[in-house]
């Protein structure tokens, strides 16, 4: 795709102006030409005819019909467009509302308002083919052309309607005309009814296009690429010959299927109506293939199908046996693959084989509908030769595949083999996509990431790239909690999110406000957000944002795009690129690539795209000396078509101007917002929120707790952790108190364990001498009026005051023992240096701290 | 004559740790010959004892509780990783206390009981990591995928750069929930050096997942600095629970005596059982001994620590031979000297008379210069003034010599020049310092053979002069 991108294309209009508004000054046209500076290819669009226009995704540009071309005064190309959408467009909650399975190709004709049609002509990127299709007509599954879109139902924002019967015979219509009268030469499809996979397209693209030689203008890059693909696989091909095993049971099969009939040149049209009769014909001969394959697999289809499902989190570990079963078929395959090549070869040349092949490989994926898994039976025998062949093969073909294929790879990789059928070519390369865990697979279906790769060398190092992040499953299931304390220990929780937000109404009210206005506007536009730790900073934006998605979903506002990043979860202020952009568009890339790519997006007239909610959590750390990710960040929104929303969270009100240079901050605004720290009756009001009604806590206790951090911190984090702790103590000590519910001491309790000093425990806790050698220090300050001493020094007074007390005198090695061990505890800072009896010490703690514990004893 | 050579190999081997490496060749020696004692128990059974106490010390294996502190603290940690295990609660905890105060120790025991019950024991997963072997938040994530056996580790190599590692961590922990996810509990060694991580990034996710609804962990961290949370950032220390365990030697010298007996005692299930009543007996009447006592009294005074009451016993113990089946005071006396040798003095046993000599020149410039640095020239000049007077006892070296005196000073660090000046000055004029206190010299003095009598005065003698 980086090709599409890099390569500038120029445009201009087809002939003259069509007519003219005088006022507006406007010139329309009939058709625009787009010129492809890197390949001197041209190709011209017109009026009426599909496009594909640049959107975030360079995978999956979007799709639109040109209704007007025009030229205002500005001398700016414009184009007015129909939009259609591709199902992954489509809010995932209304895609439910179509209960089928769509296919990637089928569109539909998007009537949802709100989506600017006027758009860029820059931004179109080639011409394409979309056949329309009645309701009753199923969606065919195209094999070639990666071009080819299907219509057939309209989406308004709620709901799916079938194309108008109107609207369809005029699609249609234009369908045709542009067979006849179109400059550009269409690709040659072709059609299989849709049990079929699409998988199998690239692979029949590539063949049918370089049989047929036909000289496809817009599909130049493509065709380059499997010019070398092609001849690629010639070398593999004759690989495969040299150790080519022959079976005989493959041999009978390749003659079955020898009527050969050329459908190259079918177009989507014919072969629609062509389908039934060719269906029919073919079935025998492919019937009895399919068969055999899918007992190696060992696995209906539909299993296979459902670990295709395995990236969740959830998937469950037997799939992976299953897995590394289908994965084990694989050079097996290979083997019997090489068979009918083998045999074809025998006195061709290269190139007369491979059209011959190429010949069987169009016509060879023939339906092959599941429910013929009867003739298993009779193959038995077929089966056993070749399980045989299987185990040798295996062997063999160690090296090639790679046991620990990433989830996701392998499963889609399955999915087709369960799917599909089995020309020896396509099983051949499905082994090859197994063994290459490396290449990673893009989400799209239109650029067929399947194209064969360079076969890895053997035993290169496994990477897992595509390495699904999860924790492993608890074998048995969490305890209930059984008692009110527990239950309210649970809810105390800081990781509960409240139902609601006590006490953060307003501060939500504003920054929902802020983000709807933006949303409806369809601008962009940033907000910073201030407040201590513990305040409800991130919690209140992540409520606003769910209750906006509320609101999208009910249709209500516009929808949107909600992406975070947390400056602490990144090690480094640059990865803040590849994150959004991965967000965004699930590419990833470098930092600086991120960066560029990020910028393109954000200041390219974007049609369609949908506002972008960002936060950015502890923005403070996004700081770099020359602030580029900082300034960044805040530019986007400033521009016009970036529809960027930015909320910006950190803990310093005054981060703006204290770190920011005047040019980023200018770009941040002054819309701010502060949290305040909770006072204590907020806090309160958290806590019995989140109890909400429990009996556990006597009202004095959360009082109590509520005053505590108001006055320390106001960091609410803070007051439910002492709320949990002294639910703990509580039910420890339940046994004695009589009510059961937390009581005052408790939450004292409590309170002093998480917040007494710990210096004055430690010293009473410590030896006797390590005690004299504070009282020492404590002297020797005295002594010499400074807060600094040698531990020479020290030791002198150490001595005397031992002599005082009668007791034996520690050696010069004790001493600094002693002095090493207060100073790790950092009851003494002591200088880090080799100087002995020179180093320095001083008290960490104040005098009277010491004098205090001290005394006591 | 093998008798003999078994003695001399026992004097010679005083020293612990290579006794404790002989031990078992020595042992075998000595079961093969009779019985000296009229015993049943042979040469054999005394060593074997001997290394069984040695073992236990080593291992540190008593019983926790034996220690006579609260029954709380393990008590706490044990409920607070149980509720992570069973209810999927996450948590954050710090263990705090000086060295030797068994933090590691409790943290052990009760993982140990908790590994006791089933439900935990097939749910959790454990995360060790010291500050000392991850210094910095890279080699630490990479520890945690490897030690998870996450999916992007292959054998003991984790794949993917630093940022990688990290979203990739993040996204595994933030997938999980309550319910269903297997618990991790993060034990984080030397909590201390985590602190002074690069914006504390490994700490401030780890007790961000601990509040927020992601996998249940639980963070602990071990730490002996009492001032670990202000140096926790303010985000950070906004997330810890402020959960604290402190652990403090807490005990008297009561429980301390106890523990020196539990400590000795051997276990009543031990082969020769009536060797066992006797010891046991022996070190009883030991811990009533006045002179044990006051040795353990002066060790307890100086150190709390009980891994230097195991040094102490380890030396003790190693004194205990086929001939000398029972420890005794003395043997405690030795060790406990042993123990606190005074290191730099005990160079000074080792130097030659004009080594000595140079000391005392410097200890006296100390005196009249009140601890100013000197150099070698006026150690020269001091050294000069004694040897003319006391021509007729000492031996009138070269300066050249009395220069490789001064220079084999500073090899030992006896001496050290200051700090922060040109080291282009010759030799004779850098300025030193002496790594010695007078009461250290006068000690050595003492003890060091051979003194000549002039020497010792000059020593004494507050006026250098005299």
């Amino acid at each position: 795709m980086n090709t599409r991108q890099q390569c500038k294309r120029i445009y201009s209009w087809v002939g003259r102006a069509k007519s003219s508004d005088q006022q507006l000054k406007t010139f329309q046209y009939r058709g625009i030409l787009i010129k492809s500076e890197r390949s001197l290819t041209e190709m011209c669009v017109l009026l009426g005819e599909f496009v594909l226009v640049e959107g975030e995704n360079a995978d999956q540009p979007f799709v639109a019909k040109l209704l007007k071309l025009y030229e205002d005064g500005s001398q700016e190309k414009h184009a007015v467009v129909q939009w259609f959408s591709r199902i992954t467009e489509l809010p995932l909650n209304k895609r439910k509302l179509l209960q089928r399975e769509v296919s990637p190709q089928e569109i539909f004709l998007d009537k949802a308002p709100g989506y600017d049609t006027d758009i860029n002509v820059e931004t179109i990127i080639k011409n394409v083919k979309v056949i329309p299709l009645a309701p009753e007509e199923a969606v065919p599954v195209r094999s070639n052309g990666k071009q080819i879109f299907f219509v057939k139902e309209s989406w308004d924002g709620k709901c799916f309607k079938p194309l108008s019967p109107g609207l369809l015979s005029e699609l249609k219509e234009a369908e045709k005309n542009k067979k006849v009268g179109s400059p550009s030469p269409l690709t040659d499809c072709q059609v299989f009814p849709s049990d079929f996979i699409c998988s199998l397209k690239a692979e029949t693209d590539r063949v049918t296009r370089s049989t047929v030689k036909t000289k496809n203008i817009q599909m130049e890059i493509e065709s380059r690429h499997s010019a070398s693909k092609s001849s690629l696989s010639k070398e593999r091909h004759s690989q495969r010959v040299a150790n080519g095993i022959n079976t005989p049971g493959a041999r009978k099969k390749l003659q079955l299927n020898s009527p050969s009939k050329s459908r190259n040149k079918l177009t989507g049209c014919d072969v629609l109506e062509l389908l039934g009769d060719d269906c029919d014909a073919l079935e025998p001969s492919a019937t009895k293939r399919k068969v055999t394959f899918t007992k190696i697999l060992g696995s209906p289809p539909k299993i296979s199908r459902t670990s295709g499902e395995s990236d969740s989190p959830l998937a469950i570990r037997g799939d992976w046996s299953k897995l590394a079963e289908t994965v084990r078929i694989a050079p097996y395959r290979r083997g019997q693959d090489s068979s009918p090549k083998a045999k074809n070869l025998d006195g061709k040349d290269d190139d007369t084989c491979l059209a011959e092949e190429q010949e069987l490989m169009t016509r060879s994926p023939v339906v092959i509908p599941r429910s013929h898994r009867k003739c298993v039976q009779k193959t038995t025998a077929l089966i056993a030769e070749q399980l045989h062949f299987l185990n040798i093969s295996e062997q063999d073909r160690e090296d090639d595949y790679l046991p620990s294929t990433d989830c996701s790879d392998s499963s889609s990789s399955e999915e087709e083999e369960s799917m599909m059928p089995c020309t020896p070519k396509r099983k051949m390369r499905s082994s090859t996509t197994l063994s290459t865990p490396k290449s990673l697979r893009k989400p799209s279906d239109i650029i067929s990431a399947k194209t064969p790769r360079k076969t890895p060398e053997p035993r290169t190092p496994k990477t897992p790239r595509n390495a699904t992040p999860r924790i492993p499953i608890r074998n048995q299931a969490t305890e209930k909690p059984a008692n009110v304390l527990e239950e309210a220990r649970l809810r105390l929780h800081v990781s509960t999110i409240p139902g609601s937000l006590p006490c953060r109404e307003e501060e939500f009210q504003d920054i929902y406000n802020f983000v709807e206005s933006k949303l409806i506007d369809g601008t962009g536009g940033c907000m910073y957000i201030s407040g201590v730790p513990g305040t409800g900073k991130t919690v209140t934006v992540h409520e606003v944002i769910r209750c906006l998605q509320q609101a999208a979903e009910n249709d209500e506002l516009p929808s949107f795009q909600f992406i975070e990043i947390n400056g602490m979860k990144l090690t480094d202020p640059h990865q803040a690129y590849v994150q959004i952009l991965q967000l965004l568009t699930g590419q990833k890339v470098t930092a600086t690539h991120a960066a560029e790519l990020l910028a393109k997006l954000f200041s390219t007239p974007g049609p369609k795209r949908k506002t972008t909610v960002l936060i950015v959590d502890e923005l403070d750390l996004l700081w770099t000396r020359k602030q580029d990710v900082m300034y960044n960040l805040f530019d986007w929104p400033t521009q016009k078509q970036a529809k960027l929303i930015i909320l910006a969270i950190a803990n310093t009100m005054d981060l703006p101007e204290r770190i920011m240079m005047n040019r980023v901050a200018s770009r941040l605004g002054l819309t701010r917002m502060s949290f305040q720290p909770y006072t204590y009756k907020q806090l309160q009001q958290i806590i019995s929120s989140r109890l909400n009604h429990i009996k556990a806590f006597e009202e004095d206790a959360i009082q109590l707790v509520s005053r505590k951090v108001a006055a320390l911190s106001g960091d609410a984090r803070r007051c439910l952790d002492i709320c949990r702790r002294s639910t703990e103590i509580c039910e420890f000590s339940s046994q004695k108190s009589a009510s059961g519910l937390v009581s005052m001491a408790h939450v004292m309790k409590a309170i002093d364990e998480m917040f007494s000093s710990p210096y004055i425990n430690s010293i009473r806790n410590a030896s006797l001498h390590e005690q004299m050698f504070l009282k020492a220090i404590i002297a020797e300050f005295r002594r010499s009026g400074l807060e600094e001493a040698t531990v020479q020094q020290i030791y002198h007074q150490h001595v005397a005051l031992c002599r005082i007390e009668g007791l034996q005198i520690p050696t010069v090695s004790e001493i600094m023992a002693i002095c090493s061990r207060l100073g790790a505890c950092r009851l003494l800072l002591v200088e880090s240096n080799n100087k002995y009896l020179h180093v320095r010490v001083r008290l960490n703690i104040s005098h009277d701290d010491v004098m205090y514990a001290l005394k006591q004893e | 004559m093998e008798n003999a050579s078994h003695r001399y190999k026992e004097f010679y081997v005083k020293d612990f740790v290579i006794s404790a490496l002989m031990e078992n060749c020595l042992g075998f020696n000595f079961s093969t010959r009779n019985d000296l004692h009229g015993n049943k128990c042979g040469g054999g059974g005394v060593m074997l004892w001997r290394g069984n106490l040695m073992e236990k010390l080593n291992q540190q294996e008593f019983s926790f509780l034996s220690y006579g502190r609260e029954l709380k603290k393990p008590l706490h940690l044990l409920e607070l990783l149980k509720r992570t295990t069973i209810h999927g609660e996450s948590n954050s905890a710090l263990i705090i206390g000086p060295r030797g105060s068994g933090k590691t120790m409790l943290l052990n025991h009760v993982l140990k009981e908790l590994m006791e019950v089933k439900q935990v024991r097939e749910n959790l997963l454990q995360v060790h990591l010291n500050g000392l072997l991850q210094t910095n938040d890279k080699i630490a994530l990479k520890e945690i995928t490897r030690q998870l056996q996450m999916e992007n580790v292959v054998g003991d190599k984790v794949f993917g750069s630093f940022a990688e590692n990290l979203a990739f961590l993040l996204e595994a922990l933030k997938k999980g929930d309550r319910d269903s996810s297997c618990p991790v509990l993060f034990i984080l060694d030397e909590f201390d050096l985590f602190v002074h991580h690069k914006n504390q990034t490994l700490l401030y996710n780890l007790f961000d997942i601990s509040q927020s609804a992601q996998t249940p962990v639980t963070v602990i961290g071990i730490t002996c600095r009492q001032d670990i949370l202000e140096l926790l950032e303010k985000r950070v220390k906004s997330r810890f629970s402020h959960r604290q365990i402190y652990l403090m030697n807490s005990f008297d010298f009561k429980q301390y005596l106890r523990i020196f007996k539990e400590q000795l005692y051997l276990p009543a299930e031990f082969v020769y059982k009536p060797f066992v009543q006797k010891w046991n007996k022996n070190v009883q009447s030991l811990s009533e001994d006045r002179t044990v006592q006051d040795v353990l009294q002066n060790h307890f005074h100086c150190s709390k620590d009980l891994r230097s009451l195991h040094m102490l016993l380890m030396l003790a113990l190693s004194s205990i031979t086929v001939s000398h089946p029972f420890m005794t005071g003395s043997d405690l006396l030795e060790a406990s000297k042993l123990c606190r040798m005074d290191s730099k003095a005990n160079i000074v046993h080792g130097l030659s008379v004009l080594e000595i000599c140079l000391i005392i020149a410097m200890k006296h410039l100390n005196d009249v210069y009140e601890g100013e640095p000197f150099n070698f020239q006026m150690v020269y000049n001091e050294f000069q003034k004694f040897i003319q007077r006391k021509a007729h006892s000492m031996y009138n070296f070269e300066k050249p010599v009395v220069m490789k005196a001064f220079e084999h000073l500073l090899q030992l660090e006896l001496i050290k020049p200051i700090e922060g000046l040109p080291v282009r000055a010759q030799r004779e004029y850098l300025l030193m310092k002496l790594l010695l206190d007078n009461n250290q010299i006068m000690d050595a003095l003492q003890v060091y053979p051979n003194c000549p009598t002039d020497v010792k005065q000059w020593a004494t003698s507050s006026l250098s002069w005299l």
